[in-house]
C-alpha cells in the first residue's frame, strides 16, 4: 500500500506518535507573551559557559535531558537523534549529542528545522526503523547575530523588517503509544522569488510557507477549516500578512485558525523585536513549549504545524543571489482516524 | 504559485513598514551634534591648558576612542546606537566602536586568529578606502594646488 498522497505529502499508516516534548527558552523569550508555558527559562544568555556557541551546545544538552525525561525513557532507548541549528556545520546539535551516545543524523534547515526533524522522525518511525526517536532543534541570539550579522556590541539600527533570533530548544521524542499522532507531512520545494534583503526574511519565507500549505490541502483534500490551527514557523507580523494574501489568491482563506510562531512568542511593540522571532528555535519551543501542552490536554485537535526556513547564507548574499526559502508541513492530530 | 518575481514583490511591498525617517534623521542629529560639541569641549580644556591645537585635536580624538571604546566594553554604546542610529555612526566613535564589538566578540577564537584577525571586519573596508582616497587626493592636491 502506498504511502503517498499527491506531488509532496506523506499519510503514515502505523500511528507514530510524539511521546514526550520539552521546550527550554531564554530570558526574553520567557518574558514574552507565551513565557509562562515552557519548560524552563535559563536568565543567564551563556547558560555558564564561556563563548555563545558552547552556550547553544549547553541548550541542546538541556533539551534532549529534558525530552528524555518527559518521555520517560533513557538514552540506550533512542534509535536515532535528529538534531539542527542555524550555526555552520550544525555545530551546537553535533556538540549538544556527543556524550548522549544515541545514533545521529545532523540536518540543516534554518528555521523549518523543526518540521523536517519530525517528518523524518515519523518517515523512520513509520518505515519501522525505530522505536524511539528524537527531533530537536534549536538558536542562540547571540551566536546567530555573530554568525549571521554584526558582533552583539557594534552599535547599529535594525530595520522594521528584521526578525528577532529566539534563544531556545524544543525537543520531541516520536515513537508509538502516545496520544499526539503524526498524520501527515509534506515536504517543501525551494522557492526563490528574487527577495534580496537579509533584513526581510518574513517576505523571503512567505511564499514558501503558502506553496507548501497549497501543497498539503490538495494532497490531501483537507481545507482549511479542517485545522483548529495552521501554525506557520516564523514568518513575523510582515510574511504573515503576504502568507495569508497568497493564500487566499489560492482560494484558501486561512485568517480565522492562522497563526505564527514568530508573531506569538515576542510582544514585539513591548519587546522591541521589530517583525517578530525567528530562529530553529522558535518554531520548536512554541511547538513543544505552547501547541504540544494544549493538544495534549485537549484543548486543540488538529494542527498543521509548518516551520518556515530562510536558507540564509552570508556568502551567497554578498554575491547577490537571492535568498532561497522552504517550509515543511507536519499535520499533528489527537485522533487517528482523521 | 504563478506569479512573476516582480509580480511577488509588489503584493509583499504593501506589507513592509516604513523607517520613521524624519525621527531618525533629528536624533541622528542631536546625538552626533552632541557628540561633536563634546569633542569641541575636550578641544576648548586642552587648549586652555596650553596645548598647540594640532595637538588639542588629536588629544580630542584620542579622549573620544577611549570613551567610545569604553562604553563598547560595558555593553552601552550599542544601546545608545539603537537609539541615535546615525549620530553614534558617523562620528570617530562609531569608528572605534567598529573595531571594539569584533575585537570583544571574536575573542574566543583566540587573540591572533580571533581577535587580531576579526576585529578589522566591519571597519577594514573604511581603512582600505580611507587611506586610497586620501592617496589619490594628496596626488591631485600636489598637480593642482
Amino acid at each position: 500500500m502506498t504511502k503517498r498522497l499527491g506531488t509532496q505529502t506523506v499519510a503514515f499508516t502505523t500511528f507514530p506518535t510524539i511521546n514526550g516534548y520539552g521546550a527550554i527558552v531564554g530570558k526574553k523569550e520567557g518574558e514574552g507573551p507565551i513565557g509562562d508555558c515552557f519548560d524552563s527559562v535559563e536568565d543567564d544568555e551563556f547558560l555558564g559557559e564561556a563563548t555563545w556557541e558552547k552556550a547553544e551546545t549547553r541548550l541542546f544538552e538541556k533539551g534532549l535531558a529534558l525530552v528524555l525525561k518527559k518521555a520517560k525513557i533513557t538514552s540506550s532507548d533512542v534509535n536515532y537523534v535528529i538534531a539542527g541549528d542555524l550555526l555552520n556545520q550544525c555545530t551546537a546539535s553535533a556538540f549538544g549529542a556527543r556524550e548522549s551516545g544515541i545514533p545521529y543524523l545532523g540536518i540543516y534547515g534554518a528555521c523549518s528545522t523543526m518540521a523536517e526533524g519530525l517528518t523524518l522522525a515519523a518517515m523512520i518511525t513509520d518505515g519501522g526503523f525505530s522505536e524511539n526517536c528524537i527531533a530537536v532543534a534549536g538558536s542562540h541570539f547571540c551566536s546567530a547575530e555573530k554568525q549571521y550579522r554584526f558582533p552583539l556590541e557594534y552599535g547599529g539600527q535594525r530595520p522594521p523588517s528584521s526578525q528577532w533570533t529566539v534563544t531556545g530548544v524544543g525537543a520531541t521524542a516520536v515513537g508509538y503509544g502516545g496520544n499526539i499522532y503524526i498524520t501527515h507531512a509534506t515536504t517543501g520545494k525551494i522557492e526563490d522569488y528574487g527577495i534580496t534583503d537579509a533584513n526581510n526574511m518574513g517576505a523571503a519565507m512567505a511564499p514558501a510557507f503558502a506553496s507548501t500549505v497549497k501543497a498539503h490541502f490538495e494532497d490531501t483534500g483537507r481545507k482549511p477549516s479542517d485545522y483548529d490551527l495552521i501554525l506557520s514557523g516564523d514568518l513575523g507580523k510582515i510574511g504573515k500578512g503576504i502568507a495569508a494574501e497568497l493564500l487566499e489568491n489560492e482560494g484558501y482563506d486561512i485568517r480565522e485558525n492562522y497563526n505564527d510562531c514568530g508573531v506569538m512568542i515576542f510582544d514585539c511593540g513591548k519587546q522591541d523585536t521589530h517583525s517578530g522571532g525567528s530562529g530553529c528555535g522558535c518554531s520548536a519551543s512554541v511547538l513543544c513549549g505552547y501547541v504540544l501542552p494544549k493538544m495534549q490536554a485537549g484543548e486543540i485537535k488538529n494542527v498543521l504545524f509548518t516551520a518556515t526556513g530562510a536558507l540564509m547564507s552570508p556568502t551567497t548574499s554578498q554575491q547577490g543571489e537571492s535568498i532561497l526559502a522552504i517550509a515543511h508541513a507536519v499535520a499533528l492530530s489527537t485522533d487517528c482516524n482523521v | 504559485m504563478d506569479m512573476s518575481d516582480k509580480e511577488y514583490q509588489s503584493l509583499a511591498e504593501k506589507y513592509y513598514p516604513s523607517s520613521p525617517m524624519a525621527k531618525n534623521v533629528l536624533i541622528a542629529f542631536l546625538v552626533g551634534g552632541a557628540i561633536c560639541t563634546l569633542g569641541e569641549i575636550i578641544r576648548q580644556v586642552a587648549l586652555s591648558k596650553g596645548l598647540e591645537n594640532q595637538d588639542a585635536l588629536t588629544i580630542t580624538s584620542v579622549v573620544l576612542i577611549f570613551l567610545s571604546v569604553l562604553l563598547t566594553g560595558l555593553d552601552v554604546y550599542d544601546k545608545i546606537a539603537k537609539f541615535a542610529g546615525a549620530g553614534t555612526l558617523v562620528p570617530i566613535t562609531g569608528f572605534a566602536n567598529a573595531i571594539a564589538a569584533p575585537a570583544i566578540e571574536f575573542k574566543s577564537e583566540g587573540y591572533v586568529l580571533g581577535m587580531g584577525a576579526k576585529m578589522f571586519i566591519i571597519a577594514g573596508p573604511v581603512i582600505v578606502y580611507g587611506t586610497l582616497s586620501a592617496v589619490a587626493a594628496g596626488i591631485i592636491y600636489y598637480f593642482f594646488r
